[in-house]
């Protein structure tokens, strides 16, 4: 069960049972007490399927573009459909139809008699899953592949910012998850021998970490972006990007490690490991690492949204990843102008998903780092 | 004439929300507190003495609740007040905390906010509860310090807490526990973090204060010695249960229940020379020298500035030698930051000694400074000198099960076959008294008694020569604690061992050791035979420790008391 049940049992002292059970059902069972904590997983969890099966799960192609649909605005779906043949139930949208103001001559869109069917597994735009594989499948998608329906509207090119949103996901969440193991492994390493050994090494260490903090992020990154040469290829510069990420995010993660190892270091069940002779990478892996390894995922937990954030900024300032590779922040800088926001105020949707993902990491970091410790509350 | 009982409990039990239902951490307890009176509520950790005392004042732990029972305080007999009908929240109850009744508690560090003076907290206190000033106010701070015997309050009144030892601190808490001339005082366990000797100072002033302000006492305690030495009235509690209740000498002389006598047949055991090491001693006489530190020290260099340049040191452990008698017991008493703990922490080589030699005779009988090896050269020695440290929830690797924790050594020293290595845990298991189901569970399933038999499985595992303890039966209640010595003296006797055991508690040293060395601020001031050493002491600091602990027979305070001391 995931919430907590009514409790009716008298428990006495010599029924009290508290626990033949691993590391691991402990902490679940004091995570899953923190109630936004839990529902910020099942959030994650969420966006990392869109991530994993997104040219699936997106109704469109998200290049595809129209001259026809130019800011086009949101659909309205419907659900209760009545005709000759009586009342049924099934989505449709009106389709509406693209005209003119006759004084400003701006583009309008009317709503039409014509309906637009949704159908769930139904072929449309070919699309190859994960760059391998072939196929047309799609979620759901128009009767008709040429009438489209736009959850979101859709950009100036007449591109479905619903489908973009969704295929964005991808490259968004893992550049925060690519980067983060890409610090955490930098970090683990320089901040488990500043810890572990201490004196020199520890303090140059130190240095330079706080010397790496003390550079303002955001004029390091331009910089660094800048210097990318524009003709690399998306994936290459999505690799720089995560590189640059990390270069920074390492140092957080650095520093909480090498904390939970000085406090480790003096506890007695460390020192009885020395007793028992074990050598110094024994002591490491054996004994020091699983006892850090639930407060390292909690700080991680903690350090993707930071990532996300930052890639959605450095692309939105158009100095991340560059069109046609689509990432929330590259949909964002679709809204840098005002006059696109006027036409199209449905393209700020992808800071919505932004918004929900960055909290839903926070919710659960929080309730993972309460939860990380299980054996803290029984030594009293 | 008053006839009500200041404060009478009836029926009450508190209850604690877990994973698996309503914990009942109090079940039905009822008793009186008469005016005047010292009620010593005594039982083991988890009795639910202290739930108790906080239900009284609604000062309960987060999930913690009053599930039923009636708690009513008769400020006089014709003035009574319901404590338990009243909101936690309510302005009746915070007049009643502080005014009526005060509470002081076990660490009085934590109780003391460190960025206000004593004075200011104390004189915070009078004010909330009595319209004076300020200047009034301090005055009456000074008079109270004065009164629990703090030397020059006039000046010590504007020191901070990190500035008071630890017992001037628990003067202080009293101090401002008696600020508003309250009917009854809860002390729980007020005692048990200081020192013997502080300990004695501070019950003789409850005891004194007492006598003349005619306030009622709750004491909160699970030392038998201190309920004889000031209780008029002793309650048992149990499991949340009040098992006994009765008069001091009536509970001490003739027990009801089977839990009190075993609670005072502990305290007295602890007392005397354990049984089975005198026969053992007949059987097995003590040989030839095995150890021997020679003036080691251990000093801790203080540094300042920037570039931590050296601006003093300390002298945890100064000059100390001694020998270790192979099948030998060696007790080493003295109270906290004597360097007990250093020393034994030096011999085990965790931390690196300043000077002096650390000489083992090993078991091919060459002698070796231990001083001198490095990580390596000393591993084939961690073998044969092992230790058990005090609190076995910290020793204890939370993460790995028993049969991982108990065959870590044997693993790292590859001296027994993986297939061999199970069929030994379960041995070590059945040596240490522990079901053979115990070595696929972790720690946390263990209460503290039997997680410091996993300590002593996984030290006795490599067969070692010398067990160092530190303090292995402090954490521990009386009946495990005498349970656990027999164990070590058991499995002395077949496994020829030697003990160092490092202890403040006299009563474990006298029951186990055959000889106590005296540590004082880092020196080693006396050594010696157990007997003749407690029989007549020589030097001063052993004399002042010696008469500082608490005897477990409230006859013995009742004469001393007619003598007038």
């Amino acid at each position: 069960m995931l919430f907590r049940k009514k409790q009716t049992k008298k428990v006495t002292y010599e029924n009290q049972d508290y626990g033949e059970v691993s590391q691991v059902r402990l902490i679940w069972r004091s995570f899953r007490k923190n109630r936004l904590a839990v529902v910020g997983m099942v959030l994650i969890i969420i966006f990392y399927f869109i991530a994993l099966f997104c040219e699936f799960l997106a109704p469109y192609d998200p290049h595809i573009y129209s001259s026809k649909n130019v800011y086009h605005p949101p659909h309205a779906v419907h659900f209760i459909d009545r005709d000759e043949s009586g009342t049924h139930i099934r989505p449709y949208v009106y389709k509406q139809k693209m005209g003119r103001d006759p004084k400003t001559l701006k583009t309008i869109y009317s709503d039409s008699e014509e309906k637009i069917y949704l159908k769930l597994f139904a072929h449309g735009d070919p699309y190859k899953l994960w760059g391998m594989i072939d196929g047309d499948i799609h979620l759901f998608t128009s009767e008709n592949v040429e009438d489209r329906v736009f959850f979101m509207g859709a950009d100036r090119l007449g591109r479905d910012v619903f489908s973009r949103t969704m295929v964005a996901t991808r490259i968004s969440m893992t550049v925060g998850l690519i980067g983060v193991i890409t610090s955490l492994v930098i970090g683990i390493i320089l901040g488990g021998i500043a810890g572990f050994f201490g004196g020199l090494v520890d303090a140059s260490i130190q240095r330079v970490v706080e010397f790496l903090l003390a550079i303002p992020t955001i004029p390091l990154w331009l910089g660094l972006s800048a210097a990318m040469p524009r003709e690399w290829s998306g994936a290459t510069r999505y690799f720089a990007i995560t590189l640059i990420l990390a270069l920074v995010g390492w140092t957080k993660l650095e520093r909480e490690v090498r904390g939970r190892i000085l406090a480790l270091k003096t506890e007695d069940f460390v020192s009885s490991a020395i007793l028992d002779g074990g050598s110094q990478s024994r002591i490491i892996f054996r004994h020091i690492i699983p006892s850090i390894t639930s407060h390292i995922i909690a700080a991680v937990t903690l350090a993707i949204p930071t990532m996300i954030i930052s890639e959605t900024s450095l692309s939105f300032l158009g100095v991340g990843l560059l069109p046609p590779t689509i990432s929330w922040g590259v949909l964002l800088l679709e809204v840098q102008n005002l006059p696109s926001l006027i036409s199209g105020p449905w393209l700020f949707f992808p800071a919505v998903f932004v918004i929900v993902v960055v909290l839903a990491f926070n919710f659960m970091g929080d309730g993972l780092r309460d939860a990380a410790d299980p054996y803290v509350f029984m030594r009293r | 004439m008053q006839q009500k009982p200041l404060l009478s409990i009836e029926h009450l039990s508190t209850t604690f929300p877990t994973h698996d239902g309503l914990f009942y951490a109090v079940d039905d307890v009822s008793f009186d507190i008469a005016r005047g009176e010292t009620l010593c509520v005594v039982g083991e950790s988890g009795s639910g003495k202290s739930v108790t005392a906080r239900s009284i004042l609604q000062i309960l732990d987060d999930p913690g609740k009053i599930e039923g029972g009636r708690i009513t305080l008769n400020r006089s007999d014709e003035e009574s007040l319901v404590l338990s009908d009243l909101s936690w929240k309510s302005r009746e109850m915070r007049k009643v905390r502080g005014h009526d009744i005060a509470m002081i508690f076990q660490e009085p560090m934590s109780s003391l906010s460190s960025i206000y003076t004593i004075g200011n907290q104390i004189g915070e206190a009078i004010r909330l509860h009595s319209n004076v000033s300020r200047k009034e106010a301090r005055e009456k701070t000074i008079e109270l310090l004065d009164m629990v015997e703090i030397p020059r309050p006039e000046e010590t009144v504007d020191r901070y807490p990190f500035e008071y030892s630890g017992g001037m601190r628990q003067r202080a808490m009293i101090a401002m526990a008696l600020a508003c001339d309250p009917l009854l005082l809860i002390a729980d366990e007020p005692t048990t973090a200081l020192d013997v000797t502080t300990q004695k100072e501070i019950l003789l002033l409850i005891k004194n204060l007492q006598a003349k302000r005619n306030i009622s006492v709750m004491f909160i305690t699970h030392d038998m010695g201190v309920v004889a030495q000031i209780a008029d009235r002793v309650v048992v509690m149990k499991h949340g249960k009040v098992l006994e209740d009765g008069n001091v000498v009536s509970v001490f002389n003739t027990p009801q229940h089977e839990y009190t006598r075993s609670l005072i047949e502990g305290a007295r055991i602890l007392d005397r020379p354990s049984s089975i090491r005198r026969d053992m001693r007949v059987e097995k006489p003590i040989k030839g020298e095995i150890l021997r530190v020679e003036n080691l020290t251990k000093s801790f260099v203080i540094r300042k500035g920037a570039f931590g340049a050296k601006s003093g040191e300390t002298k945890a452990v100064d000059d100390v030698s001694f020998s270790l008698r192979a099948g030998e017991n060696l007790g080493i008493v003295g109270e906290s930051g004597s360097g007990k703990t250093t020393l034994l922490r030096s011999i085990l080589r965790l931390i690196d000694t300043s000077s002096g030699r650390i000489l083992y005779r090993s078991r091919a009988g060459e002698e070796v400074d231990l001083c001198k090896l490095g990580t390596n050269e000393l591993r084939p020695y961690r073998t044969e000198i092992r230790t058990i440290f005090q609190d076995p929830f910290a020793s204890l690797n939370p993460r790995m099960t028993v049969e991982q924790i108990i065959s870590e050594p044997f693993i790292v020293s590859g001296c027994i076959p993986q297939e061999g290595l199970h069929k030994k845990v379960m041995e070590l298991l059945d040596m240490v008294g522990l079901p053979a189901a115990s070595a696929r569970k972790y720690p946390h399933a263990f209460s503290g008694g039997q997680r410091q038999r996993v300590a002593i499985a996984r030290a006795i595992g490599p067969n070692p020569r010398i067990i160092l303890a530190d303090e292995p039966t402090s954490s521990l209640d009386v009946s495990l604690r005498i349970k656990m010595l027999e164990l070590l003296l058991d499995l002395e006797k077949r496994l020829d061992l030697s003990f160092i055991f490092v202890s403040h508690d006299i009563g474990v040293v006298k029951y186990f050791c055959d000889r106590i060395a005296v540590m004082y601020k880092g020196k080693l001031v006396e050594i010696g035979e157990t007997e003749s050493i407690c029989a007549s002491p020589q030097n001063d600091y052993t004399k002042k420790l010696l008469s500082a602990v608490p005897i477990p027979d409230p006859s013995y305070y009742e004469r001393r008391g007619r003598e007038g001391n």
